[in-house]
């Protein structure tokens, strides 16, 4: 069913865990639904020097929680708002149609978590 | 080095392997004995005799009186759908509701739902967090209009066994017939369906360890049910289209090492049963079982574990080489949890962890050591990197 990068990923998540002092968290999805997804970020100097995720979900929603943050490490925010669902399936040498929409939320959760540090940003201005 | 990985499956209510004694009997009905038991030479004699004794075995495995009352069909989606359809719609001067439970299989969920569509009034039964049938219930919902009861024996994901000799009473005493779904429960439990007040009962020829593609329906004589396929008039009428010769030989052989081998399997399959539950609640914290902790089908084993979900319980034990499967959402066609699991009254995120495993004749007391042994690590690292697992839970 799934690719063998997928199982790759599901195996051995990259980047999982937790930032503290996070500068951005972004929590997507809903445990009713069966996927919620908890991004961390850490900014410096406009760039993600780091990011983790949590992820409660099927084999697919943490096998795109540990892709997107591969994809999404050291780039510029701008960079990182510009990876898509699709960079992240395509990554993954492609997911089951079932799964693309349910379980590929990770890059939502990256946008808002993205958002949240903008947000914080803003008010500290 | 090349490792061989073991593999050990316990997903057999999702699919049997035919036993070899079955498959043995029934090579020769498909090169050999091909004969048409509608025909009038002496190939369809041999058919006709071999029909007749497969009947007379799944008579015996049910107790029916008489070998006549048990039709052939396709399987237990189309006994359902025989017995529900083709009795509602035979009686339906007689009266139009219907009453089921709110656990039974699609096969009768969907069936109920399409006479809902053509007229018909139908109750689903609720059922209490161990998955029994409330009786009060079922009691006072049976009104002058009601023509039918359906409900399961068994439940073939969280096991619990219907008591279904007192459901027949109260029917009956109603006067209003009773269906049986037992296609999870036939070879498993006794059955007998005199001494249970069944009028029609459904089982299947693989979950019986017989071949795909062929079922039966217990029709007890005078149980008033028109036909819902047409043609040459097979099966006294009810069921018409060329007999499945070989697949009907399996069932028969299958309902006779069932019916021989059911004490001493269940018994077995039941400790087995029992030493992997105790295994899994105690050594994983925030487990629980799903289903009836006593009235229970020997073969089942569903728990689930709170903060992760199914499907990647299911991958993760899948890559280890266990085969077993989940009533998440993530796993149904749907997208929808379990009806099972919601209806014992289990929020959506609970059914979601859910896991469940069918032992088998297969299965083996190192398999279920092995799997033991698996399950407390899978979980653990499932629950490190869920963001719901509480911080003291995991060291």
């Amino acid at each position: 069913m799934y690719s063998e990068k997928v199982l790759d990923h599901f195996r051995n998540p990259r980047n999982m865990g937790e930032i503290p002092d996070a500068d951005g968290v972004g929590i997507v999805g809903n445990p009713v639904c069966g996927d919620l997804m908890n991004i961390y970020i850490k900014v410096k100097d406009n760039r993600l020097v780091d990011i983790k995720f949590k992820t409660f979900g099927c084999g697919a929603a943490i096998a795109t929680s540990s892709m997107m943050t591969e994809l999404a490490k050291g780039k510029t925010l701008e960079e990182a708002l510009k990876i898509t669902r699709g960079d992240v399936a395509s990554n993954l040498e492609g997911l089951p149609p079932v799964k693309m929409h349910c379980s590929n939320l990770a890059t939502d959760g990256l946008h808002a978590a993205i958002e949240n540090y903008l947000e914080k940003k803003g008010r500290k201005k | 080095m090349v490792t061989i990985m073991r593999k050990i499956y316990m997903d057999h209510s999702a699919g049997k392997p035919v036993d070899n004694r079955v498959l043995e009997i029934m090579i020769s009905f498909f090169s050999k004995k091909y004969g048409n038991p509608s025909s009038s030479h002496s190939f369809s004699d041999e058919a006709r005799k071999a029909i007749d004794e497969a009947r007379t075995k799944v008579a015996e495995l049910v107790g029916a009186d008489k070998k006549e009352e048990i039709i052939f069909t396709s399987g237990g989606t189309e006994s359902n759908n025989l017995a529900i359809k083709g009795f509602a719609y035979r009686n339906k001067s007689k009266g139009n509701h219907v009453i089921t439970s709110s656990i039974e299989h699609m096969s009768v969920i969907n069936t109920v739902k399409t006479l809902v569509k053509q007229g018909f009034e139908v109750t689903y039964i609720p059922v209490n967090k161990h998955g029994v049938v409330d009786i009060q219930v079922l009691e006072k919902e049976i009104t002058d209009k009601t023509i039918l009861v359906s409900i399961m024996y068994a439940n073939s994901e969280i096991g619990t066994i219907e008591p279904i000799r007192v459901i027949g009473e109260i029917t009956h005493s109603k006067g209003v017939f009773f269906h049986v779904d037992a296609v999870a429960a036939a070879g498993q439990v006794p059955i007998n369906v005199q001494d249970e007040n069944i009028d029609m009962l459904s089982l299947s020829s693989n979950d019986i360890y017989g071949p795909r593609g062929v079922g039966a329906l217990y029709i007890k004589a005078k149980t008033p049910v028109q036909p819902i396929t047409h043609g040459g008039g097979q099966e006294r009428g009810l069921r018409s289209g060329t007999e499945n010769l070989p697949g009907i030989v399996g069932l028969g052989k299958a309902a006779e090492i069932a019916k021989k081998e059911i004490k001493r399997e269940s018994v077995r399959l039941a400790r087995l049963r029992d030493k992997f539950i105790k295994s899994v609640l105690s050594n994983i914290p925030v487990s629980h079982l799903n289903g009836h902790p006593t009235e229970r089908l020997p073969d089942n084993v569903n728990v689930r574990f709170s903060y992760i979900e199914g499907e990647s319980l299911i991958l993760s034990l899948d890559m280890k080489g266990v085969a077993c499967s989940s009533g998440s959402a993530c796993t149904s066609k749907t997208l929808e949890p379990s009806h099972v699991l919601l209806a014992i009254g289990l929020k959506h995120e609970e059914a979601h962890g859910s896991l469940l495993f069918t032992l088998g004749r297969q299965s083996t007391e190192e398999d279920v050591k092995y799997v033991q042994g698996l399950l407390p690590g899978v979980v653990k690292r499932l629950r490190k990197i869920s963001p719901l697992t509480p911080k003291g839970l995991i060291s």
